[in-house]
């Protein structure tokens, strides 16, 4: 506790000695903070720091001053130093100190999910406005692929301050059924894991396909500590499916409905796999085998689109970071670039209600508000609008498949097409 | 299988065969390891929870022997006749060893079981992902390849593998039983601890005994589940255990051959509750059974002539 104190504290000095950099430019109308909490060490450090860049890049973009108003960033970790991992308490701590300052404007944060539903409510008190790059468990902002009372237990105002210019996860099971039609699939059969992510994504996709034509059999939960999956793999045979949709991650033991569906005759073309980015791992490869993961064609979907298959806003943003920065940006790393654009944009065209604000918190609201109502946004994923729940309202993904590979594996994922 | 030719599509009774077969193998597995379950609880009264998990390390520990043998790939019939019983002796010996050490370090002294110990070392050795485990034993659609008959159901060597490595064990452990001068003794001291002491039997060596065969037996099940679905996880153990457990339960918890047809029924039953119901609901159903044989039937289906109680 005293050495994460320390650290913060060496954190905010160092955040206040970046600053000490923009003091020297003119700011008529003072200074606004944004505030950053995710991890800052361990096996997070690379992550962590990719993210603090983007931010630091959009800021850079802007000169560091926006209407008037000089910008200061303030980054904070909210990994606990016992494990390394983000730690409710340290986080909790971190957004109290975000809106506790009477300069902070907006926090941005969190990278993981569950850290968020610890900071949320926080900074919802307190009018202000909170951008993730990196969350992307749909109860943070829907109920769909929620748990009960999610998204409003987030919101105790009552009110939306919590956006991500990255898409939820549930979306991947809306792309997906539009590309397993698009693949000819004719009647899809449809399994998931039984737990929030995989059934969440699941049921989204049983919602598309029925919305575009595509037949469901069924969607149905199984038990993944079962390592037999075969009666089930079997009923899918009988029932003539085509493509078997898989809701579930590497840790609920995808590999083996990928294993036995080889057992049981379900290969390719007659019948192939897709599941979402929770697979998209080597991991998934080497359990299933690649001789059962090609047989049965796996495709995955994967949340936006890799860094070098962007195009507009997202090309640019990806070379100027690799030339900024000198490596390749990480997962998330411009998605706080973009978080941090969005920002700025909303401070920029609510600068004469933040002028005219009685105290902070009309000037957090002014804010708040002002992101809540972007529309348009030259994003590095296309052009995109927040929708009600503080969503992204695009859908651009991309399609990667299971290929041959000269690889120890001997196969890996290859990108195979934009979704849309 | 797994040849490029498209499978046909299964009637209403092909169905029903295939999830049969389905049912038999699932069964069989569990069938051997309640057997170890049942045996270990007859003798000492003690339900070894662990005994699901040195089943789940009896499938990594068979993988370890194949690669320390060089085997990776599938077996020639050499190989077949000479390599797989060595390994099926030597992980036997290992997880026989195991359980005893258990009984040793755990049971014994602490009277707690190891379960979570066990999955930690299986997390530690292998990662948490499930992990691949070679086709070493050759999967030949029986009746397409050797008889030609193109039918829609599949008998493959693996099935046959299952149920011919099962019941000899099951055969073999019911003549230790019931013949030889351990299981005497070892059904003696499920009868009377004390009185068989007062006859003469070292009853430490009989539990000790009874330890080693039962280990035995769940890291046979455990090479057989590696063969057959090719896949492992850490966290399988419990599951199973779970499964066995109610195995032991419905089949008369101390009779081998309750555990053993209490295997086999909810191999059956979770099939085709997966076929015809919902494997969602699989395991609601098989604890359903379970609660109304137990109602009708309070010493589980063969529990009432337990005189083969070991």
């Amino acid at each position: 506790m005293r050495a994460s104190r320390i650290a913060a504290v060496a954190v905010v000095l160092f955040g206040l000695g970046f600053a000490g950099d923009v003091g020297a430019q003119s700011c008529p109308k003072g200074k606004l903070r944004l505030y950053t909490s995710w991890p800052m060490q361990g096996a997070m450090l690379p992550e962590g720091t990719g993210m603090k860049n983007g931010v630091d890049m959009a800021v850079a973009e802007a000169n560091g001053v926006v209407a008037g108003y000089c910008l200061e960033v303030v980054n904070l970790d909210d990994a606990s130093p016992q494990t390394g991992k983000w730690d409710g308490a340290v986080e909790a701590e971190n957004a109290n100190k975000a809106v506790g300052d009477p300069l902070a404007i907006v926090y941005i944060g969190t990278y993981n999910s569950g850290a968020a539903k610890v900071s949320i409510p926080i900074t919802n008190r307190a009018h202000m406005a909170q951008v993730t790059p990196a969350n992307t468990y749909p109860g943070l902002t829907k109920k769909r692929g929620a748990a009960p009372g999610e998204p409003d237990i987030y919101r105790p105002g009552g009110f939306v301050n919590y956006f991500r210019p990255i898409p939820a996860d549930d979306i991947q099971g809306a792309v997906a059924a539009k590309w397993a039609k698009r693949l000819g699939a004719k009647k899809v059969y449809i399994l998931n894991d039984q737990e929030l992510y995989g059934k969440g994504i699941a049921d989204v996709f049983e919602a598309t396909a029925k919305k575009i034509g595509l037949p469901v059999v069924a969607n149905e939960g199984i038990d993944w500590k079962q390592p037999d999956q075969k009666p089930v793999l079997t009923k899918i045979r009988a029932s003539g499916a085509d493509l078997v949709y898989l809701g579930g991650v590497i840790e609920t033991g995808a590999q083996v409905v990928i294993r036995q569906m080889k057992e049981v005759g379900l290969t390719a073309p007659r019948t192939r796999f897709m599941g979402p980015d929770g697979l998209l791992e080597e991991e998934l490869l080497k359990g299933a085998t690649c001789e059962s993961a090609l047989a049965v064609d796996a495709r995955i979907t994967f949340a936006g689109l890799p860094f070098e298959k962007m195009r507009g806003v997202g090309a640019k943003t990806y070379e100027t970071y690799k030339a900024k920065y000198g490596k390749e940006p990480t997962s998330y790393a411009l998605y706080a670039a973009e978080g941090t654009r969005v920002i700025i944009d909303a401070i920029k065209r609510s600068a004469s209600t933040i002028e005219k604000a009685k105290d902070v918190t009309e000037k957090r609201e002014a804010v708040r508000k002002a992101i809540a109502s972007t529309k348009n946004f030259e994003g590095i994923n296309g052009k995109w609008s927040f929708d009600e729940n503080g969503d992204v309202d695009y859908d651009t993904m991309s399609g990667f498949k299971a290929v041959k590979a000269d690889t120890p594996v001997g196969c890996k994922f290859a990108f195979e097409t934009i979704l849309e | 299988m797994g040849g490029p030719f498209e499978a046909p599509h299964l009637n209403w009774w092909e169905v029903l065969v295939q999830q049969t077969i389905n049912g038999l193998t699932r069964g069989a597995v569990f069938a051997l390891i309640a057997m170890g379950y049942t045996m270990v609880y007859g003798i000492i009264e003690l339900i070894n929870f662990a005994h699901g998990d040195v089943f789940m390390l009896g499938l990594f520990i068979s993988l370890f022997w194949f690669t320390m043998l060089g085997v990776t790939k599938t077996l020639s019939i050499a190989g077949l006749v000479t390599l797989l019983p060595l390994v099926f002796v030597l992980t036997m010996l290992t997880t026989a060893a195991l359980n005893v050490a258990i009984d040793r370090v755990a049971y014994r002294p602490l009277r707690r079981s190891l379960s979570f110990m066990l999955e930690n070392v299986a997390l530690l050795w292998k990662g948490p992902a499930p992990i691949a485990y070679p086709d070493v034993f050759p999967s030949v659609d029986i009746l397409r390849e050797w008889f030609g008959v193109d039918s829609a159901i599949f008998v493959t060597t693996k099935d046959v593998l299952v149920i011919a490595a099962t019941i000899p064990l099951m055969i073999a452990l019911h003549y230790f039983v019931t013949r030889t001068r351990w299981g005497k003794a070892m059904r003696a001291t499920a009868q009377d601890r004390e009185t068989a002491q007062a006859m003469g039997i070292d009853v430490e060596r009989t539990i000790l005994v009874t330890f080693f065969v039962g280990g035995a037996l769940a890291g046979a099940a455990g090479l057989i589940q590696g063969m057959y679905y090719n896949i492992g996880m850490w966290w399988m153990g419990y599951q199973a255990g779970l499964r066995a457990f109610t195995a032991a339960v419905l089949g008369g918890i101390g009779s081998m051959g309750g555990a053993a047809l209490g295997g086999l029924v909810i191999g059956f039953l979770s099939a085709w509750s997966d076929q015809y119901i919902s494997a969602r609901w699989t395991n609601a159903i098989v604890f359903s059974i379970l609660i109304l044989v137990l109602v009708f039937r309070p010493h589980g289906l063969l529990g009432e002539r337990a005189v083969d109680k070991a």
